[in-house]
């Protein structure tokens, strides 16, 4: 068997009768970090629902292999149970849920063992001052009055309380001022250090990248990989734009 | 999609085992005279009781039934024993409860609530009561719970007499009038000046009878700068015939005093739950009403607070939970007449698998209640196409130095947020009834931690099989 964690072969998706990915393939090792750029609406975040197992796009051609098993028709709680995480762009409102116990909920339903509530509150807690995350978030309702730079913190939380081994990060630096991109990036590569897991990370700056190694670079044009490099190939977008690519 | 929502039949067994009622008194169906002096009879009424009894059956006999809500078609007065009794006696020692009936109640957790927290249990088996016991530090404040029949023979004799039915009076409508004459059980409370309760009072009626009614009377009278919190259970097995809960609460909360009344009614689907319940309150007093409906076929309810005197309030919170086969017309009515009274109204009502849920506001603001305030919301959430959620707020305002507001909000569970809680590694059923809990929350933080956790473990047992 290869070293491969995630490996999307020959991916075409529809979100209701438009077609999106038209043939994505794309494979990430274990302990790599990819990063996947592109411009507006080529169909970055689908490929991040589509692995993730999202009900709204359905998959009309190709597989999803995740650490040796197909789980292309799989739901999502049963892809989260495999250890696959999505970071969202704009994580929803749940109210009259709070962060601490949609954490915990999200734990047990996982590893499908009980927390016990005392270790799970210090490691919460360590975790969220790692995050300069005000401790009263825990006891707040999941998302509802975060900013926008707390949302992405509780994502991030969320990511380093599961443990994926595999998490894919969608545009979780968009919307972000300096300080808060600083610290989103210190929390991903304290993922990186802890779990050792998987990265993809969708976006459009380096900021987020500057503490990562990242592997490798792809760039997502009209639903396809247009172009794969290593990490050059970021800056190298970032000087010249994707026109470049799109003559691939 | 609908057709994997839509949920034919859940595990109710929690409340749905039934006993063998060979061994009851029961009077033979319908309603005549013959049958209201029975029961007056046999509850050795006083003379005004009596009288009142069958003022209130020729009342029955003239007024229409309503035509304004959820059809009551199904339900045939002349097929609903209004009167059944198991061989026993009213026992204030839990040992002394026949051993079924005891089994039904442990069943339903009601003696470990009482060893718990709280001051006192009643408890109602079809049509009487079968447990009543107070704590002694309780008792000894001077605070009295007890059925209402020996109360009549007791020291408030003259004081239930002056309230009886003075609230909800038999010619308030139909089933107002029904429960004059036919009523039987419920409790009476008495909680001196001054004396605050500082855990609440429990009473919780089981109705096991087929095809029979339940017409308990609750009767609180609740002093000047005292405090109470009352909690009133209700559940049934399921038959096939229709049965009926026509229950009235009267509630009296005098000068500075504060009541809380909580209920957690969870009927069989086969119930016509057509229940009044009233409090006036005078001034400086504040009456809380939290009210979560789940069960019964049909439900008329709309508790009501009259702010008599100045400065006087209401706070309302109130939920709602409609499954398959379920009409719940509920609803909160206020009616401010002192000055500088406050009323608020907080409703969430949830419909699932073609269940309708109707949330009905009446809003009365008196010419006399200048400065007073009203905020009335309703929020409702359709758990799919084909269930129904509706709301109906009426407003009657006689003055201008007021300030009122509603806002109403139907919404439906988003896609996006169950795949959110499902890519967390819950199960769409389990991402649902998240949703749905915490769309709960802020009515179970009102109650009490087990009737909280009773009232999780409802709406998760309305939620089974609801992967769409």
């Amino acid at each position: 068997m290869d070293n491969n964690m995630l490996t999307v072969n020959n991916l075409h998706v529809n979100a209701g009768k438009a077609e999106i990915l038209r043939g994505v393939d794309l494979v990430i090792g274990a302990d790599e970090t990819h990063v996947l750029m592109g411009p507006n609406g080529t169909g970055k975040s689908t490929l991040g629902y589509a692995i993730m197992g999202s009900p709204q796009y359905e998959i009309t051609e190709g597989s999803i292999i995740f650490d040796g098993a197909d789980i292309t028709k799989e739901p999502a709680n049963a892809r989260a149970a495999r250890g696959i995480f999505l970071s969202f762009q704009n994580p929803p409102d749940v109210p009259g849920v709070t962060l601490s116990a949609f954490i915990r909920s999200a734990l047990e339903n996982i590893s499908g063992q009980r927390v016990k509530l005392w270790d799970y509150k210090k490691k919460l807690k360590e975790t969220m001052q790692l995050l300069d995350m005000d401790e009263s978030y825990a006891e707040r309702d999941l998302n509802v009055g975060f900013s926008g730079g707390e949302k992405k913190k509780a994502e991030i939380l969320q990511l380093l309380m599961l443990e994926p081994k595999f998490a894919i990060l969608d545009e979780t630096d968009s919307g972000l001022d300096v300080d808060a991109v600083r610290i989103v990036s210190s929390g991903i590569s304290e993922y990186r250090k802890r779990c050792r897991g998987s990265l993809l990370v969708i976006t459009h700056s380096t900021g987020i990248l500057s503490s990562l190694r990242v592997d490798r670079t792809h760039v997502m044009i009209d639903g396809v990989i247009a172009k794969s490099g290593d990490a050059s190939l970021v800056d190298e977008i970032n000087a010249n734009g994707y026109s470049q690519e799109t003559d691939v | 999609m609908e057709d994997k929502t839509f949920v034919e039949d859940i595990d109710r067994s929690l409340y749905d085992f039934r006993n063998e009622d060979a061994d009851a008194y029961r009077l033979k169906d319908g309603l005549t005279e013959e049958i209201v002096l029975q029961i007056s009879e046999e509850k050795n009424d006083p003379e005004w009781m009596r009288q009142l009894r069958l003022r209130s059956l020729k009342l029955y006999n003239e007024i229409a039934f309503p035509e304004w809500g959820p059809s009551i078609e199904g339900l045939d007065i002349d097929h609903i024993a209004t009167y059944v009794r198991k061989n026993t006696k009213l026992a204030d020692n839990w040992d002394e409860v026949p051993e079924e009936i005891k089994d039904t109640f442990e069943k339903l957790g009601i003696p470990q609530a009482e060893r718990k927290s709280l001051a006192g249990v009643g408890a109602q088996y079809d049509s009487e009561l079968v447990y009543h016991n107070v704590k002694d530090d309780v008792a000894k404040q001077g605070v009295v719970y007890s059925d209402i029949e020996s109360a009549l023979h007791g020291e408030y004799a003259d004081l239930i007499k002056d309230r009886f039915m003075k609230l909800i009076p038999p010619n308030d409508h139909k089933f107002a009038a029904l429960h004059g004459a036919v009523w039987s059980g419920g409790s009476f409370v008495y909680v001196p000046k001054g004396v605050k309760v500082d855990i609440p009072l429990q009473s919780y009626f089981r109705l096991n009878a087929k095809g029979a009614g339940q017409f308990e009377h609750t009767l609180i009278i609740v002093e000047e700068g005292a405090d109470l919190h009352f909690i009133e259970g209700c559940s049934a097995p399921k038959y096939n015939v229709a049965n009926l809960h026509a229950g009235c609460v009267e509630l009296y909360v005098g000068k500075g005093a504060r009541l809380r009344y909580s209920t957690i009614e969870n009927w069989s689907r086969n119930m016509y739950n057509l229940n009044s319940k009233r409090a006036v309150v005078e001034e400086g007093g504040r009456i809380e009403w939290v009210s979560g409906s789940f069960g019964s076929h049909i439900s008329y309810l709309y508790p009501m607070s009259i702010l008599k005197g100045d400065d006087s309030s209401m706070e309302f919170t109130g939920i709602s939970f409609a499954n398959t086969d379920q009409n719940l017309d509920t609803g909160a009515k206020v009616v401010h007449m002192g000055r500088n009274t406050s009323s608020y109204i907080n409703t969430k009502s949830i419909s699932k698998g073609g269940g309708v849920c109707t949330f009905r506001s009446a809003v009365r603001i008196d010419r006399s209640a200048e400065g007073s305030k009203s905020s009335v919301s309703c929020e409702s959430l359709m758990l799919d196409s084909i269930s129904r959620s509706d709301t109906i707020p009426a407003m009657d305002i006689r003055t201008n130095k007021t300030d009122v507001g509603h806002e109403a909000q139907i919404g439906r569970i988003s896609d996006e947020t169950v795949f959110y809680l499902m890519s967390r590694g819950l199960s769409e059923e389990d991402a649902k009834a998240l949703i749905v809990s915490g769309f709960a929350d802020n009515v179970s933080k009102e109650l009490p931690l087990e009737y909280a956790i009773e009232m999780n473990n409802l709406i998760r047992l309305e939620m089974k099989g609801s992967i769409g």
